[in-house]
């Protein structure tokens, strides 16, 4: 597969993107019935004659589900329906029991909103076209032929429990003008959406495990042109870095095509996490014919005004409201902050702050030496085995005098390997600065004996060499020393004032 | 002229999923022509500014609260089950859209 | 008399008080099945030993002291199309032969509440579809009047098998007139209570927005107390109303039509009809009037709409909810040879599990649904129901109830109608309005036909939770009728 260089195709085509977006909701029971939706459950353990398709079994609707879809849709600054219907989106397949899905057709539950996003300091308005609620699909596992492949693969196995788990899809009108920051831009989107899920509590947004999940379209105009391309629709795209990756891959793929003259085809394309790109889904033979219509099982959906109301003044802040007031609360550059964000410790530093660490201490530690650890350990910053009070409480040691700084990362590094609390840390590891003014004295005397030619140098006027003997104290200390501290004493000895 | 041709008909058993004969399709789309004809009369009713009706009465949110309900046994979940394999429904190979 | 030939009430009455118990009387009508069978076969599925291990247990919870309804202990035929989760179900499919459900449908665990002992699954047309019970992939029923002809349908074994003193009750599902059809041909009483006035869960579905399932039995008070037993608000089922159900025993007993507004569907009649069904129509109109009704007549234009309405809706529905039949979880699997793909397997075991009249269904409702004929045909079909709605609505504001001929002949021939769907689509010409818009209709027998000697029903249409002025006006013709005949109708039926 040709491609050309990102800058190149930027220079002779314009992107434009849209992007649907589901994300499984966090109920307690599915959708249309009463199983767990629990995630890894032992295979058609969570499975009833509803999510089943058995024979006369039929949904009732899971209230929880329809308010969560609301808030969602109120968050991203939508309308909410009067009146809607679900409809069933007809077509054959396995892992879909009825072979039909219950989903929403041109009656979404919430439609017309949008949601800004921030790229390199740039505010783009994403359009959202609608959010309507379906359901999730069955899982297969192909057997036989190459490593789980559907390809080759010789039968497949089914295992119903994620069959009929709430399923919110989220869908932009096509955005146009991002140019050469569409990547970027399509990452920030899912970022922001994924952090609207996460304070809105409706699902726990992990892409990992698919509860939350994109498709990207992507198309090209020729520069000066007012007539959008013909789009692709890139599925399989489960990472925040696939989302940025696999735009960029589309639009590298698509411009060479234009600029050999040839002509896009309209199809699903895979997403590939190894080699970063796309390839093309199996062309079908013939265009899908959905055949929805209402769903006449279930009955109209018209949200009480009043209710659609108390969901919208309960709405919780929204992240970027909630960045823009603890920035200014912490005092810190739009760089930093945006360093925080991009690193996902916005909240853990909010909960260190909370539990009582300045918000600059605790910013030091969880961007410095908490964020370089989680980094070579290859983990994300909220899975390292260490809470925000633990952090709370080094900053804690360190302003009361007990710790200093290279005291406190050892204490980090205690927690980090499991030895306990801050406190167990310094106690088993005995890393207590040394306070006792007679030992740090008799500390400072040994140290001012066995470098005489500094002390002499310090004491005829250059201060500046106090640093060697603070430094001498320290390690003669391992460390434990108040280097402050020990800087005053030394001086003192040496009867010399700043 | 027909209502609808024998090409239209093998597309709709494919749509529908059932392997038809060529004799079948024949015969359906001889009957099917005619019921077609007959059930088109409801265009015939000038019914432009009447709201389509879904349901047979005016009923809307009716829901279930999210509370767990006991599930199946997988036992008794693949007890109807053509063929099974390490607790899952086994079925013939997917002609998927993974490439 | 023998316990076969009593009514539903007397059998309860008589096991409260001690007199017999549900094993005898379940042993009488199993007894009655093994005689008249080999010539109705109104059942697919009999299995003595469970029925009567399920007499035995009414009996222990009546000796209990466990207070069960007027129908405790009294047997009943259930159509194959309600699961259960001791009996087969299989919508009288190939594509479901030998399906047992791991769940009961809710109107089968309330007739087990209350008590009533399941005698079999009796025989329809596949998944419901047809109106003769030739479209069973099991064998066609036999009208008891008249074994060459068909005891009417989808539900024709449930009618067949209560004509034939098989049981005293059966139940049935009315999507376009599956219920009062049958009832009518085979001289019963059958009652579509409105929909959602009965629950759909566990009913296997034809058409979901139509389907309604309701009683039979050999007169009005016996349809009221079954109609009481399994209906009333279902949280499994969303379309399931959630208010009392009307009053339908008391309107039974109490059959009184003075001061009633009654009005004559006028487009019910004409070309089509049978001479002998319109006789006793007009018959039935003039005892209306007899008793003290007011009779009208009402014109609903659009009623003539109502069945390629109907053929559009129900078959839409249909297509998608027999989706489901496709040999990966339950059921046939044809053509599974390890080397096709599931698709092929999927369309060679619907090809060879359904019926003709349901792939001809499955095909025109896919069609109807199809990108470029929607609006066309689904989407103008439910612009005609909302039309025919209306010609209800304002109908009953000049009447209470409405009234035609359930059907536009008596039974016909087995085989006469199978060659040609239309023709065989007709007999449901005046019962399916109420499907399309949800009323409440019941079929009363009103006579004889003067050809044929086959019986003729009444039917009485009533608003949405209207259905005690179903039974109302139906107790009054019944009572009236019966003292002119000196007996119910059925005991003009031939013994078998």
């Amino acid at each position: 597969m040709s491609t050309i260089p990102f800058d190149e195709a930027l220079g002779r085509y314009e992107p434009v993107l849209g992007l649907e977006t589901h994300v499984e909701l966090g109920t307690a029971s599915k959708m249309f019935c009463g199983c767990k939706t629990t995630f890894g459950g032992a295979p058609n353990t969570q499975v009833c004659p509803t999510c089943l398709a058995l024979p006369g079994a039929l949904p009732v609707a899971n209230e929880k589900a329809i308010e969560s879809t609301i808030r969602i849709g109120l968050a991203l600054n939508c309308s909410i329906a009067e009146w809607c219907r679900f409809a069933r989106k007809n077509y054959f397949y396995p892992d879909m029991p009825k072979n039909y899905q219950i989903s929403q057709y041109d009656e979404p539950l919430c439609f017309d909103g949008h949601i800004d996003v921030e790229v390199e300091g740039e505010i783009v308005r994403i359009e959202i076209e609608r959010v309507h609620l379906e359901e999730d699909t069955g899982k297969s596992t192909h057997m036989g032929g190459a490593t789980g492949r559907i390809h080759g693969a010789d039968h497949s196995i089914v295992d119903y429990n994620r069959a009929g788990i709430p399923l919110v899809e989220i869908v932009t009108k096509p955005i146009p003008g991002t140019d050469r920051l569409a990547p970027e831009v399509a990452r920030a989107y899912v970022t922001e959406l994924r952090e609207v899920m996460r304070s809105l509590g409706v699902s726990d947004v992990r892409m990992e495990e698919g509860s939350l999940r994109c498709d990207v379209n992507v198309s090209l105009m020729p520069r000066g042109g007012s007539e959008w391309g013909t789009r692709t629709e890139t599925k399989n795209v489960n990472s925040l870095r696939s989302v940025e990756r696999s735009v960029r891959s589309e639009i590298e793929r698509q411009a060479a095509i234009l600029d050999g003259g040839g002509k896009i085809v309209q199809e699903t394309r895979h997403f590939h996490e190894d080699t970063g790109t796309t390839t093309s889904g199996r062309s079908k033979e013939e265009a899908q014919d959905y055949r929805y219509f209402p769903e006449p099982d279930l009955v109209p959906i018209a949200p009480d005004p009043a209710w659609v109301a108390e969901l919208k003044s309960e709405l919780p802040e929204l992240p970027s409201v909630r960045r823009k007031r603890l920035q200014a609360e912490w005092g810190v550059s739009d760089l930093d902050m945006q360093a925080m964000h991009n690193a996902d410790a916005i909240d853990l530093v909010e909960a260190t702050v909370t539990a009582g660490a300045p918000a600059a201490d605790a910013r030091k530690w969880w961007m410095g030496e908490l964020a370089r650890r989680a980094n070579e350990s290859g983990t994300a910053l909220g899975d390292l085995p260490i809470t925000p009070s633990d952090v709370a409480r080094v900053t804690a040691l360190v302003s009361s005098g007990a710790l200093n700084d290279k005291l406190a990362r050892q204490v980090l590094e205690g927690v980090l390997a499991g030895e306990g609390t801050p406190d167990e840390v310094v106690a088993a590891r005995g890393l207590q600065i040394v306070n006792d003014e007679g030992e740090l004295t008799a500390i400072i005397s040994q140290v001012l004996a066995d470098n005489a030619d500094v002390a002499e140098k310090v004491r005829s006027g250059k201060i500046a060499a106090v640093g060697a003997l603070v430094g001498g104290v320290m390690k003669a200390s391992r460390g434990k020393a108040d280097a402050g501290r020990a800087r005053e004493l030394i001086l003192e000895q040496l009867g010399v004032s700043e | 002229m027909s209502a609808i041709t024998r090409d239209e008909v093998a597309h709709l058993a494919r749509l529908s999923r059932m392997a038809l004969s060529d004799d079948e399709l024949d015969h359906y789309a001889t009957q099917l022509d005619a019921i077609i004809e007959a059930v088109a009369k409801v265009a015939e009713v000038a019914a432009e500014d009447v709201p389509p009706s879904s349901h047979a009465l005016p009923l809307t949110n009716v829901f279930r609260a999210d509370e767990v309900r006991q599930s199946l046994t997988p036992e008794q979940a693949l007890a109807g089950a053509p063929a099974v394999e390490d607790d899952r429904f086994r079925v013939p190979r997917i002609l998927g859209e993974e490439a | 008399m023998s316990l076969t030939r009593k009514s539903a009430a007397e059998l309860g009455a008589l096991i409260a008080a001690g007199e017999t118990t549900a094993v005898e009387v379940a042993q009488a009508h199993l007894d009655r099945m093994a005689e008249v069978e080999p010539k109705v076969n109104a059942f697919l599925h009999i299995d003595a030993e469970t029925t009567l291990a399920q007499a035995r247990a009414v009996d222990a919870r009546l000796a209990a002291g466990e207070k069960l309804g007027p129908l405790a202990g009294v047997p009943i035929a259930h159509k194959d199309i309600f699961s259960t989760h001791d009996m087969p179900t299989t919508a009288a499919s190939k594509i479901l032969e030998g399906w047992r459900p791991p769940f009961d449908a809710t109107v089968t665990a309330r007739l087990r509440a209350a008590g009533l002992v399941i005698l079999g699954k009796t025989n329809l047309d596949e998944f419901a579809m047809g109106s003769s019970t030739e479209n069973s992939a099991f064998g066609e029923s036999h009208n008891p009047w008249d074994l060459t002809r068909t005891p009417g349908g989808s539900s024709g074994g449930s009618s067949a098998a209560v004509a034939a003193y098989e049981a005293p009750l059966s139940t049935g599902t009315d999507t376009g007139g599956s219920i009062r059809q049958p009832a009518a041909v085979t001289g019963i009483v059958g009652m579509k209570p409105t929909y959602g006035g009965s629950s759909r869960y566990g009913v296997i579905a034809f058409a979901s927005s139509l389907d309604t399932p309701g009683p039979f039995a050999r007169n009005v008070l016996d349809t009221a107390l079954l109609h009481e037993v399994f209906s009333g608000h279902d949280p499994m089922d969303s379309t399931s109303i959630d208010a009392p159900v009307p009053s339908v025993v008391e309107a039974a007993r109490h059959g009184d039509v003075q001061g009633m507004r009654i009005g004559v569907v006028k487009e019910f009649a004409g070309e089509g009809y049978q001479q002998g069904v319109l006789n006793r129509f007009h018959e039935a109109v003039a005892l209306l009037e007899s008793l003290g009704a007011k009779v009208v007549e009402v014109s609903c234009p659009t009623f003539t709409t109502a069945l390629p309405a109907y053929y559009l809706i129900a078959p839409s529905e249909a297509s998608s909810n027999l989706a489901r039949f496709d040999a990966m979880r339950y059921g046939l699997r044809v053509g599974d040879d390890g080397t096709r793909s599931a698709e092929e397997v999927m369309a060679l075991t619907r090809a060879a599990g359904f019926g003709p009249e349901v792939k001809r269904r499955v095909m025109l409702g896919t069609y109807a649904l199809s990108s470029g004929y929607y609006d066309a045909y689904y989407g103008q079909a439910q612009k005609v129901r909302t039309l025919i709605t209306r010609d209800f609505e304002a109908a009953y504001q000049q009447v209470d109830v409405l009234i035609s001929p359930t059907t536009p002949t008596t039974a016909f021939k087995l085989g006469e109608r199978t060659g040609d769907p239309m023709a065989m689509y007709l007999a449901d010409l005046c019962t399916i309005p109420s499907n399309l818009t949800g009323n409440a209709a019941i079929s009363v027998p009103c006579g004889l036909a003067d050809e044929d000697n086959l019986p003729v029903g009444l039917q009485i249409m009533a608003p949405v939770l209207g259905d005690d002025r179903c039974y109302r006006v139906a107790s009054a013709v019944e009572q009236a009728l019966e003292s002119r005949w000196g007996g119910p109708l059925l005991k003009e039926a031939p013994a078998l």
